[in-house]
C-alpha cells in the first residue's frame, strides 16, 4: 500500500503523534469541532486504514462503523475495553495492543499505592509540608506493610508481576482467576468474595467485561473489611465506585490506592479530605520509558501491516 | 509487699516513656525518673548515683556525656532505636557499659518506607496525589511524565539489616543491586564499592541506610550528588547528618539531581522549606519506623535486654563497641 491513512483519536503523547505524521498520513479525530465529528469522519473515511485510540478514548462502534476502508485497529494500553472487539472481528478488522511492556510500570504502580495508603506517605508528606512536624509533633502510627497477605484478582501478566514483588516484603500471595494457574504455588479462590475475606490487600488487576463490570461491590468491599486495603490499577468500573466512597468514608474499608475511577477525568470529590486514599491520575503507564516503549509498539504494529508482515502485538 | 521480696529492679530514665511502654514494664522495673524530682538533674543523680545500673534511653535526644560520667554503676544502656549515634559509644566502651538497640524490629518498616519513598519520587505519586485533589485532572488534563523503576540500579550506602532488606526488595523490581560498606561483604553477589563517589555513578538510585559516625557525616556531599547525576534519586532512611542537606537543597534546586525521598533530616524538626515547593521530592517526619507492629516488638526486645541484664543472661540485642 502507497500510504497508511491513520485516525488518530486522541492525543496520546508528542512522540507517538509526531512519528506517526511523519511515517503515515495522519488524522487528528481531535481537530474537528466535536459535534462535527461524523461528517470528520465521513469525509476522510476513504483514506483512512487503521485507528489508533487509547484507554481514554477507542474504536467504537461510531467509530468503526464510519470508516468502511477500516483495516486494523492499534490500541495504546493492553486494557482493550474501549475497542468494540465483536464489531473488528465481525469485520475482519485486526486488533493490536501494548502487552508485556507495561507490565513492570503497572506492577510497580500497584506496590507503591499499596505502601503509600498503608503508611499513609501522602498524607505524611502532606503534614510535613504543611509545618505540622514542627508544631505538633510527630504523625501517627500507621499500618505496617510487608508481611501481609495479598490478594490478587487477576494473575494474567501484571497480576503475577505484582505478586512478585509483594513477595519480596515477605506477603503470602492468594488470587482469584477465571481459571486457577497450574504453575503457581499462590492460593487459589473461586470467587472476588472469598478472596477479599482471606487477604488484607486486595489488587485489581483483571480486565474489565460484561461479567467483571463492578466486580468490585458492598459485600466484596465489606469482605476486605476496617483493616483492609483496596489497590486498583484495572479500571475504574471494576469497582462499585459510590459503595467504596461510602466505605471509605464510614471505616467499613481501611484504606484505598486507586489509580482509576469509573469517569475519568472525574474523582468522586467526597475522598478529597481523606487520608486513608491515595488518588492519582492514571499514571500506571506514564513513564518516559514505557510510553516510549508503547508507542514504539504501536508504530511497529502499523509499519507490519503496512508492508503486508506480521503482527508484532496482535489481539487477533 | 513483706520486706524479704525483693523490689522490682530500678531503671533510670532520663524522659518519658510512651505511655504503652511505661505501663507494660511498670510491674517489672521500678523506674527512676530524673524530671520528676524538683533537683537539678546533676544533684539528683549524685544522690541516686550509687544503685544506677541500666539506663533506658526512650528516645533520639543525646544522651550527655556527663550522665554517664556521674552513674559510676551504670553497666547498661538500652536503646530504642537502631541507630546510636545520640549515645557516646567511646564513653560505653572506655567505662565497660553495655549498649542494646532496636535489633531488626525495625528492618522490615524501615525497608518498606525506603521503597515506598522511592516509588512515589520516581512515580510522582504524592504530586499527582495532590494534583488530584486540586481539581487539576479534568481541568488541565494528564499528568505529566515519570520515570521508571523497575530495572533500574540501585546503589545502597550501608548494606546492613537494613540495607539488605531494602536490596531484596528491589531485586523483585528486577534492580541491579550495588553498594557501599565499611567493608565488602562475601556473601552477597552485589557490585561492591569502596567509593561511594564511583557507586553514585553507577547508579540511577542512592539509598542511605548506614549508621551516623565521625566518618559518615556529610558522606553524601556534592561530589557525591554530581556523579548521581541530573536523573539521579536520593532516599535517606538513615539520619540527617549522613547527607550536606544544603547541597541537597541546592542541587535540587539547580536540577543537578533528578529527586529526593526523605524521611531523616541534620537539624528536625527542621526541614528547608525550599523542599515544600518541589514535586520531585517526598519528605516524611522521621516516620518510617511508626508502626504498631514495631513498636510492639520494640516493647518486647527492650522486655528481653532488661530481664536478661536483671538475670545475668545474655543481652537480646548488644551492640559490638
Amino acid at each position: 500500500m502507497e500510504f497508511l491513512g491513520v485516525l488518530l483519536i486522541v492525543p496520546i503523547n508528542p512522540y507517538l503523534e509526531e512519528e506517526l505524521d511523519r511515517r503515515f498520513k495522519l488524522f487528528r479525530l481531535w481537530e474537528s469541532p466535536p459535534g462535527r465529528r461524523r461528517e470528520f469522519l465521513q469525509a476522510n473515511a476513504p483514506s483512512i486504514q487503521a485507528v489508533v485510540g487509547s484507554t481514554a478514548a477507542g474504536a467504537d462502534a461510531e467509530i468503526i462503523d464510519l470508516l468502511p476502508r477500516l483495516e486494523i485497529v492499534a490500541n495504546f494500553g493492553v486494557g482493550i475495553d474501549k475497542v468494540d472487539l465483536p464489531r473488528c472481528r465481525e469485520r475482519g478488522i485486526r486488533v493490536v495492543y501494548t502487552p508485556d511492556v507495561v507490565t513492570d510500570d503497572t506492577a510497580d504502580l500497584a506496590i507503591g499505592l499499596a505502601i503509600a495508603a498503608m503508611r499513609r506517605i501522602c498524607d505524611a508528606d502532606r503534614y510535613v509540608r504543611a509545618g505540622s512536624w514542627k508544631g505538633e509533633g510527630d504523625y501517627k502510627l500507621t499500618s505496617k506493610f510487608s508481611g501481609k497477605t495479598v490478594g490478587i484478582l487477576g494473575l494474567g501478566r501484571i497480576g503475577l508481576a505484582v505478586a512478585k514483588r509483594a513477595e519480596g516484603f515477605g506477603c503470602p500471595i492468594c488470587y482469584c482467576s477465571r481459571s486457577e494457574k497450574p504453575n503457581t504455588n499462590y492460593k487459589y479462590y473461586p470467587s472476588a468474595l472469598e478472596l477479599a475475606a482471606n487477604c488484607q490487600v486486595l489488587v485489581v488487576s483483571c480486565p474489565l467485561t460484561e461479567e467483571t463490570q463492578h466486580i468490585i461491590n458492598q459485600e466484596v468491599i465489606e469482605a476486605l473489611g476496617p483493616k483492609g486495603v483496596l489497590v486498583n490499577i484495572g479500571r475504574g468500573p471494576l469497582v462499585d465506585e459510590p459503595q467504596l466512597v461510602s466505605a471509605l468514608l464510614n471505616g467499613r474499608l481501611g484504606a484505598a490506592g486507586l489509580d482509576v475511577f469509573e469517569r475519568e477525568p472525574h474523582v468522586p470529590k467526597e475522598l478529597f479530605k481523606l487520608e486513608n486514599v491515595v488518588l492519582v491520575p492514571h499514571i500506571g503507564t506514564d513513564t518516559l520509558e514505557t510510553t516510549k516503549a508503547m508507542s514504539d509498539l504501536i508504530l511497529g504494529n502499523l509499519e507490519a501491516h503496512k508492508l503486508n508482515k506480521p503482527l508484532l502485538t496482535p489481539l487477533f | 509487699m513483706s520486706p524479704s521480696t525483693p523490689q522490682p529492679p530500678e531503671v533510670l530514665l532520663l524522659r518519658p516513656l510512651l505511655p504503652s511502654f511505661d505501663a507494660a514494664l511498670s510491674g517489672k522495673f521500678r523506674f527512676v525518673k530524673t524530671w520528676e524530682s524538683p533537683l537539678p538533674l546533676h544533684d539528683y543523680l549524685a544522690q541516686r548515683a550509687a544503685s544506677i545500673r541500666v539506663l533506658l534511653c526512650s528516645s533520639l535526644q543525646p544522651v550527655p556525656p556527663d550522665v554517664i560520667d556521674r552513674l559510676p554503676a551504670l553497666k547498661l544502656i538500652v536503646g530504642s532505636s537502631v541507630g546510636l549515634d545520640h549515645i557516646d559509644l567511646a564513653a560505653c566502651r572506655r567505662l565497660g557499659i553495655a549498649v542494646t538497640n532496636a535489633g531488626s524490629v525495625f528492618t522490615d518498616d524501615t525497608a518498606d518506607y525506603a521503597v515506598g519513598l522511592l516509588i512515589d519520587v520516581l512515580r510522582h505519586i504524592s504530586a499527582s496525589d495532590r494534583y488530584v485533589r486540586q481539581g487539576f485532572w479534568p481541568l488541565m488534563g494528564d499528568y505529566p511524565f515519570s520515570s521508571k523503576l523497575s530495572g533500574k540500579r540501585v546503589g545502597i550506602v550501608g548494606l546492613g539489616s537494613i540495607g539488605s532488606a531494602i536490596a531484596k526488595r528491589l531485586e523483585a523490581f528486577g534492580c541491579p543491586i550495588l553498594y557501599h560498606s565499611r567493608t565488602m561483604k562475601q556473601s552477597v553477589s552485589y557490585k561492591y564499592f569502596a567509593n561511594v563517589c564511583d557507586l553514585a555513578s553507577e547508579s540511577d538510585i542512592l539509598i542511605i541506610s548506614c549508621a551516623l559516625t565521625d566518618e559518615t557525616f556529610h558522606i553524601i556531599d556534592k561530589k557525591v550528588m554530581l556523579a548521581l547525576g541530573k536523573h539521579g534519586v536520593i532516599i535517606n532512611v538513615g539520619r540527617g547528618p549522613l547527607i550536606d542537606e544544603k547541597e541537597l537543597v541546592k542541587c535540587l534546586m539547580q536540577g543537578e539531581i533528578g529527586g529526593a525521598g526523605l524521611d531523616v533530616f541534620e537539624n528536625e524538626p527542621v526541614v528547608p522549606e525550599e523542599l515544600f515547593k518541589m514535586d520531585n521530592v517526598v519528605l516524611s517526619g522521621h516516620s518510617a519506623v511508626l508502626t504498631p507492629e514495631s513498636f510492639h516488638d520494640l516493647l518486647e526486645l527492650i522486655t528481653a535486654n532488661l530481664e536478661a541484664f536483671f538475670s545475668n543472661k545474655p543481652l537480646a540485642s548488644p551492640v559490638a563497641l
